[in-house]
């Protein structure tokens, strides 16, 4: 397989002179009464790394398999390349797709199933030869080629199916939960291979997961999905660190969300009174005063203080500790406030607990504090 | 003294794993002699017995046939093996012409069995939730009448008087009855018709089996739903084929019902012929020379079948 030249490192900062590889418009698919996808658009650029994120029955894995093409549109257009892809079978799209259960051909061997895609195209014989010996080269599959699937580990089965998908150079790869099947320990360390692999290689890739962390690994840009519909597409920063709706700000990561009213808008801030207290928010977001917004605020962005006294500032709120889960390089506080509310307070343990127990314990008093800029201002 | 009590301590242990292991053996072998055990009662036993009547000449006794062994008056055992049966069997072409009619008539049968059912359990297999039971149900329905009747009704259905020659006159179509009942193809009707669940069956089993995404991955990769047929779906359903084909062939060649009830004189297989010199000839020796072969022919067979399944167990 010829490596193709390194894929910009901008490639998807600079999306206004790029023309985009893949446009999504308007797509809906229903079954019966269930809409699955609802009217999603969505333009995918060349060197992506795309990652379509969501819980189970969210839609992604139909809008995958529409573009592969084993699902009909009910209406919308799928664009690959510039070519409108509603009248292209599947075995016609210049895409590959890995399955997520792999479905390597079960009385082939591993060559000859990397070698399928290829016999397709009446690939000439020493050519074919040599593309599949490439690609098993880059996968570390050469010494197994002539084993069948069942003899493979499932690693080694996640990587013929990996294989098999790239060897016909597709424009756009499509992985289905491309992970899942694999051990925790593995899964971190097929990640990584994963996104280096993508960038050796240079495809297009979407890839359908519901492990927030591996789409945040992975992902160059990714979309969030719920009921059929985008709820937000970013880089993994901005989808962490700038959630638009309450529904992403708890789907990644975990957040606490406080209700609130906005009492002062001003040019540069906002103060906002909320069930747990004064907020003051520094950076602009014009939303007018008295309306109903949503404080997200993430636990690691909390500071936290035993001290008897009582707040008496904006982002200050004190409180008891009501339970404590120690995860060895971090220690997670669940805060009681005064409101019988619950704040989930996560913080590193920097320092070793000599005499056995920790600084903070139960039933400590305490006070929660955090930057003006940590709070995420949601209006949905 | 610490070495004593720690001994006391440890040795009960092993001693009842012993026990567990032991009266798990004992029930593992029980298990395994139970079939053993079946076939021995019921298959092998009756075989040597029909093994030995073979090797027996005709006598008119009863049971109608010469002992193996007898004793001389000196009182010394001699075994006595007739093969004039089977050299009769050999030399009398009435019997060799009636194996390789009722193998031509079973193999024709699975082929158009394996034709048609084939695709019939591809439907099912690829039809919906609803009608998946319903396909299936239709498929085992026959076996809730008896063979009998229903081998009768096919009589009555293809007789010249029958439902099919006097709908056809009914309608003008022809003037004379078409001659089915009492022809071969009265008998490939039957045959086809009686076993073509035993075909269906294995290949639905079989089919079920497969993940269907390795259709969608043979698109996926760019192969034609005919191509995708043939180099994927047609060899893991290799099983499923060889099975059905079995079942239909084996219990096919030896049938008797069919081809006396359907096929009158006019066909003559092999299980009619083995009938015939058992319970009219009362010819008991040659009858079980007759069984004795068919049951050599149908092992061969066999033996591929279970050579071909070890195989595809060790792919899949």
């Amino acid at each position: 397989m010829t490596v193709s030249e390194p894929v910009s490192a901008t490639r998807w900062l600079d999306q206004e002179d790029q023309k985009p590889l893949v446009q999504i418009k308007g797509v809906t698919k229903k079954y019966g009464d269930v809409t699955a996808v609802d009217n999603v658009d969505l333009d995918i650029y060349p060197g992506e790394l795309f990652c379509l994120l969501g819980g189970s029955g969210c839609g992604k894995s139909t809008l995958l398999r529409m573009l592969a093409g084993f699902e009909e549109l009910n209406s919308g257009t799928i664009t690959i390349d510039g070519v409108d892809m509603s009248n292209v079978p599947a075995y016609e799209r210049p895409t590959n797709m890995m399955f997520q259960s792999y479905a390597l051909f079960p009385h082939m061997t591993v060559e000859k199933n990397v070698a399928f895609g290829l016999e397709q195209d009446n690939v000439p014989k020493r050519d074919l030869a040599d593309r599949v010996h490439e690609i098993l080269k880059l996968v570390e599959l050469e010494d197994f080629k002539k084993r069948k699937p069942k003899q493979l580990s499932g690693g080694q089965r996640q990587r013929v199916a990996l294989a098999r998908a790239l060897v016909k150079r597709p424009k756009l790869l499509l992985l289905d939960e491309p992970l899942a099947a694999l051990d925790k320990k593995l899964r971190k360390q097929t990640q990584f291979e994963l996104a280096n692999i993508q960038e050796k290689v240079g495809v297009t890739f979407v890839v359908v997961t519901h492990d927030q962390e591996e789409a945040m690994t992975l992902a160059s840009r990714m979309a969030v999905m719920d009921s059929g519909r985008f709820q937000q597409i970013g880089t993994p920063t901005e989808i962490y660190e700038f959630p638009e709706t309450r529904f992403v700000a708890d789907f990644i990561g975990t957040a606490n969300i406080v209700e609130g009213r906005v009492i002062e808008e001003g040019a540069d801030h906002l103060s906002v009174e909320t069930e747990i207290g004064d907020v003051f928010i520094d950076h602009g977001h014009s939303v007018s005063a008295g309306s109903r917004v949503w404080i997200a605020l993430r636990p690691e962005k909390i500071r936290l203080e035993k001290t008897d006294s009582p707040a008496n500032s904006p982002n200050e709120v004190a409180g008891v500790i009501d339970d404590i889960g120690y995860l060895g390089e971090t220690s997670l506080y669940k805060v009681r406030l005064e409101n019988d509310q619950i704040i989930d307070v996560t913080a590193p343990n920097q320092s070793r607990p000599m005499n056995r127990s920790h600084r903070i314990t139960w039933d400590d008093k305490v006070k929660i504090s955090w930057d003006a800029s940590s709070n995420m201002l949601l209006t949905s | 003294m610490t070495e004593t009590s720690e001994h006391i301590d440890t040795a009960p242990v092993p001693a009842r794993r012993g026990i567990m292991r032991r009266v798990q053996d004992s029930w593992r072998q029980i298990i395994t002699i139970i079939p053993f055990f079946y076939l021995l009662v019921f298959f092998l036993a009756p075989f040597f017995i029909v093994a030995k009547i073979s090797l027996a000449e005709l006598a008119i006794a009863s049971p109608p046939f010469t002992s193996l062994i007898e004793w001389t008056d000196s009182g010394v055992m001699t075994i006595r093996l007739v093969f004039d049966n089977f050299i009769y069997i050999w030399e009398d072409s009435l019997y060799l012409d009636t194996y390789l009619n009722s193998l031509k008539i079973s193999i024709t049968s699975t082929v158009i069995c394996l034709v048609f059912g084939y695709p019939i359990a591809y439907g099912i297999v690829r039809s919906g939730p609803v009608a998946k039971p319903i396909l299936l149900f239709c498929i085992i329905l026959p076996f809730w009448t008896s063979f009998l009747l229903r081998v009768y009704s096919w009589m009555g259905i293809l007789a010249d008087q029958g439902t099919i020659n006097n709908l056809l006159i009914a309608l003008g179509v022809i003037d004379e009855p078409i001659r089915m009942l009492y022809t071969e193809f009265a008998v490939y009707i039957g045959i086809v018709y009686t076993y073509m669940p035993f075909m269906i069956l294995p290949l639905y089993a079989n089919m079920e089996k497969l993940d269907g995404s390795l259709n969608e991955a043979a698109a996926d990769l760019g192969s034609r739903p005919a191509n995708t047929f043939f180099k994927v779906t047609l060899p893991l359903t290799i099983p499923g084929v060889v099975a059905g084909c079995l079942l239909v062939f084996i219990p096919a060649t030896g049938e008797y019902v069919i081809p006396d009830l359907l096929g009158g004189g006019n066909v003559q297989m092999i299980g009619r012929v083995l009938f015939n010199e058992f319970s009219r000839n009362s010819d008991w020796p040659v009858a079980a020379a007759v069984a004795i072969v068919l049951l050599v022919l149908l092992v061969v067979p066999m033996m591929v079948f279970q050579n071909f399944q070890g195989k595809a167990s060790e792919d899949q």
